[in-house]
């Protein structure tokens, strides 16, 4: 009789009753919508995140540079970085070069520190690196004094069109934390990746971009820092704009680049997520020259068209999602005791055959819940189609972290450093110069990423819960109102 | 049956109380065929509700079968409704989105009845007013008497010991009242009730065992015939 009488009266009223569900609909539908937009636009900055951070690392340290530090370079025969020697025209140079792009350096002892901290699952040491080739002939230059200089800045055209400079970026990655660090998010597209008994080998992995883009693959050679090293795999990394062009063992990279046992870069991993505040605090009064930045901190300085959205969606979207709930139900509430205001008769009645106030009132509840429910069916079926409009119109998102000297983010200190190419006669004084003032600037870095609106199970559930209860408090003072109701207003037409 | 010792009923109306029914003695006897007249407004419908535990008295005792309707908890109330009085309106009051004889059943849910056996008892209460081809139709689908044929099988499906009926042929033509006042007349001797009805209509009145007259609240009898119907 429950159902028979349910459905009878739903058919009845279908026009309020699409009215009412239409309109829990929408809002559900929004609800789900804006659950999905804000679900996806975690994961793009998930994506960046991860991207500049590294999968699985809460936590990043390093120092800001000292002054003057992170400078280019003089040249001269033999390549004595800094030399005021002057080679003589017409002389072949070839320099290689690996230095740590002006980062303040941590010692390994202090990162040993670090994951000897309180929370701390595990700390990685890596060493962010720039590998600088200059190459060619040294013009005649007529010169008044002076020697070369790697300072300045200034520098005659003509000289510097002589020379030929490649850069390219190297990381060095300890394999004993290998789920820390660079190489955390990167999946291998051929070859293997680094194994523990590779700590003392001259083996590297390529980021895929680079390897493309210079065409080489695993098996291939490669010089860093004057010395041949063997490619062992090439990996792809998520936003590779950010990542570096090439990977080594940590060990060889301090050794290369004449940082023995030092590091620019601590990656820590706290054991769980609500410790990450704690161990940055921590690491902050252990290493209290040193910059740490956690997860939300970088978020935080997340801005571009993916801040823009995620503002949106915790924003105004979510208000607006609210406000059509509250409409919706408040609508359906009013409907209901409207409607049940029209059936006292019918109610009335059936108190005259002895039905108890409860029952009457699980009918009405029973009406809005049903209506609730198919609302909520519907609001499911507009969300995951709202999601899918927004996966498929959305515009590419661009996410930019702004950075600044010695920022933790171990991307953005890829960006800048590496000194300046200092060249032409009558420079500074030799080794001095270029890098420093780029250091003092800041720098940011642009991932675009694509906004993904994916529904997930508990937005689903969300919708069934709010459904329900839109049925149940639209329920609820309809009920409320039947169950007012005097049995004598079934005879109150008559006598 | 009943035994209404000072009934009296009270309505607030703005800032003067109304007294519907201002001290009702009134005894009613098992299997007996009461029949109330009066003016409009005059306390008639207010006595029905009164008896049928629909409303409670300002001030006095309804004794029903040795249980005082007025003192006892509303739950109390519903379940001697449901299970020993019938009720027949005017205007039929049948629920509009259900079928006859699920119009019927209604009745029977408060006793908890299956759905098997509210199917079979409310056919065959169907079958006994005349409408047996009708099961399925829907209060729209039929007449006003046959509206009013499935209210009665509604109100006696259950068996009640009584059955009050307020103004049942009030919405009839002459033809239709007189078939149902005829099949009332017919249970009512077939089932042993006890009918109390509310009528206007005076010729429905007469073929009552008494005749009560309703005015300004006070009830007085004016036929007491106590034999069957039929005059």
């Amino acid at each position: 009789m429950f159902f028979t009488y349910l459905r009878r009266e739903l058919r009845r009223r279908m026009r309020q009753a699409i009215f009412i569900g239409l309109g829990l609909a929408l809002g559900i539908g929004l609800v789900i919508t804006v659950t999905a937009a804000s679900a996806g636009v975690k994961d793009a900055q998930g994506t960046v995140l991860h991207s500049l951070y590294g999968v699985g690392t809460d936590i990043t340290v390093t120092k800001a540079p000292t002054a003057g530090s992170g400078g280019g370079f003089g040249f001269a025969a033999g390549g004595r970085v800094g030399t005021a020697t002057r080679p003589a025209a017409g002389s072949k140079i070839h320099i290689d070069t690996l230095d740590g792009l002006g980062l303040g350096t941590i010692t390994t002892a202090n990162v040993s520190s670090v994951s000897g901290l309180k929370d701390v699952a595990a700390a990685a040491g890596g060493l962010t690196l720039t590998d600088r080739v200059v190459s060619g002939t040294v013009p005649a230059v007529n010169t008044a004094g002076g020697g070369f200089g790697g300072g300045g800045g200034g520098g005659g055209g003509s000289f510097r069109s002589n020379f030929h400079v490649n850069t390219f970026t190297v990381d060095g990655v300890d394999l004993v934390n290998g789920e820390l660090g660079p190489l955390s998010s990167a999946k291998l597209a051929s070859g293997r990746t680094f194994s523990s008994s590779d700590a003392s080998s001259n083996v590297a992995v390529l980021d895929s971009n680079y390897a493309t883009s210079n065409k080489i693959s695993t098996g291939s050679t490669i010089t860093i820092a004057n010395t041949k090293f063997k490619v062992i795999g090439v990996v792809s990394v998520p936003a590779a704009d950010n990542t570096s062009d090439t990977f080594i063992p940590l060990g060889r990279a301090q050794t290369l680049a004449s940082m023995k046992n030092k590091v620019n870069t601590v990656y820590v991993a706290a054991n769980s997520a609500s410790n990450i505040t704690g161990v940055s605090q921590e690491i902050s009064k252990l290493l209290p020259s040193a910059t740490v930045t956690n997860s939300s901190d970088l978020a935080s300085e997340v801005t571009g068209s993916l801040a823009s959205a995620s503002s949106l969606a915790n924003n105004l979207g979510k208000w607006l999602a609210i406000a059509v709930l509250a409409a919706a139900f408040l609508l359906a509430s009013l409907l209901t005791i409207s409607a049940v205001s029209r059936r006292v008769r019918e109610f009335g009645t059936l108190k005259a055959l002895g039905w108890r106030s409860r029952r009457i009132v699980g009918q009405v509840m029973g009406e809005a819940i049903a209506i609730g429910i198919i609302g909520g069916a519907v609001g499911v079926a507009l969300g995951f189609a709202g999601a899918t409009l927004v996966s498929k119109l959305a515009p590419p998102l661009s996410a930019s972290v702004g950075q600044t000297t010695g920022s933790a983010t171990p991307g953005g200190a890829r960006t800048f450093g590496g000194g300046g190419f200092g060249g032409g006669a009558g420079g500074g004084p030799p080794g001095a110069g270029g890098g420093s003032g780029r250091f003092a600037a800041s720098a940011s870095h642009t991932v675009a990423v694509h906004l993904s609106a994916p529904v997930t199970i508990s937005a689903v559930v969300l919708a069934v819960v709010l459904a329900i209860a839109g049925g149940l408090i639209a329920g609820s003072f309809g009920g409320w109102r039947a169950a007012r109701l005097r049995p004598a207003a079934a005879l109150s037409r008559v006598g | 049956m009943y035994k209404l010792t000072g009934v009296t009923k009270d309505y607030q109306k703005g800032r003067s109380t109304v007294a519907a029914l201002a001290g009702v003695d009134l005894v009613i006897e098992d299997g007996e065929w009461l029949a109330i007249q009066g003016p409009t407004g005059h306390g008639k419908t207010t006595l029905l509700q009164v008896l049928g535990g629909l409303d409670r008295p300002t001030q006095g005792t309804v004794d029903f079968d040795g249980q005082d309707l007025a003192a006892l908890r509303e739950s109390q109330v519903t379940k001697v409704r449901a299970a020993s009085i019938g009720f027949i309106f005017q205007t039929f009051n049948l629920i509009p989105t259900l079928s006859a004889q699920e119009n019927v059943e209604a009745a029977l849910v408060p006793l908890g009845a299956g759905p098997a056996e509210r199917r079979t008892r409310a056919a065959a209460a169907l079958e006994s007013v005349g409408l047996g081809e009708r099961l399925r139709h829907l209060p729209s689908e039929l007449s006003g008497g046959q509206q009013q044929r499935v209210a009665i099988a509604r109100a006696l499906v259950k068996e009640p010991k009584v059955l009050l009926a307020d103004e049942p042929t009030g919405n009839l033509d002459e033809d239709t009242r007189d078939e149902i006042i005829a099949l009332l007349e017919k249970l009512w001797r077939e089932h042993g009730l006890t009918l109390i009805l509310v009528t206007h209509d005076s010729s429905v009145a007469r073929r009552a065992q008494r005749v009560g007259i309703m005015r300004n609240g006070r009830l007085s009898i004016k036929q007491d015939t106590r034999h069957p119907a039929g005059g």
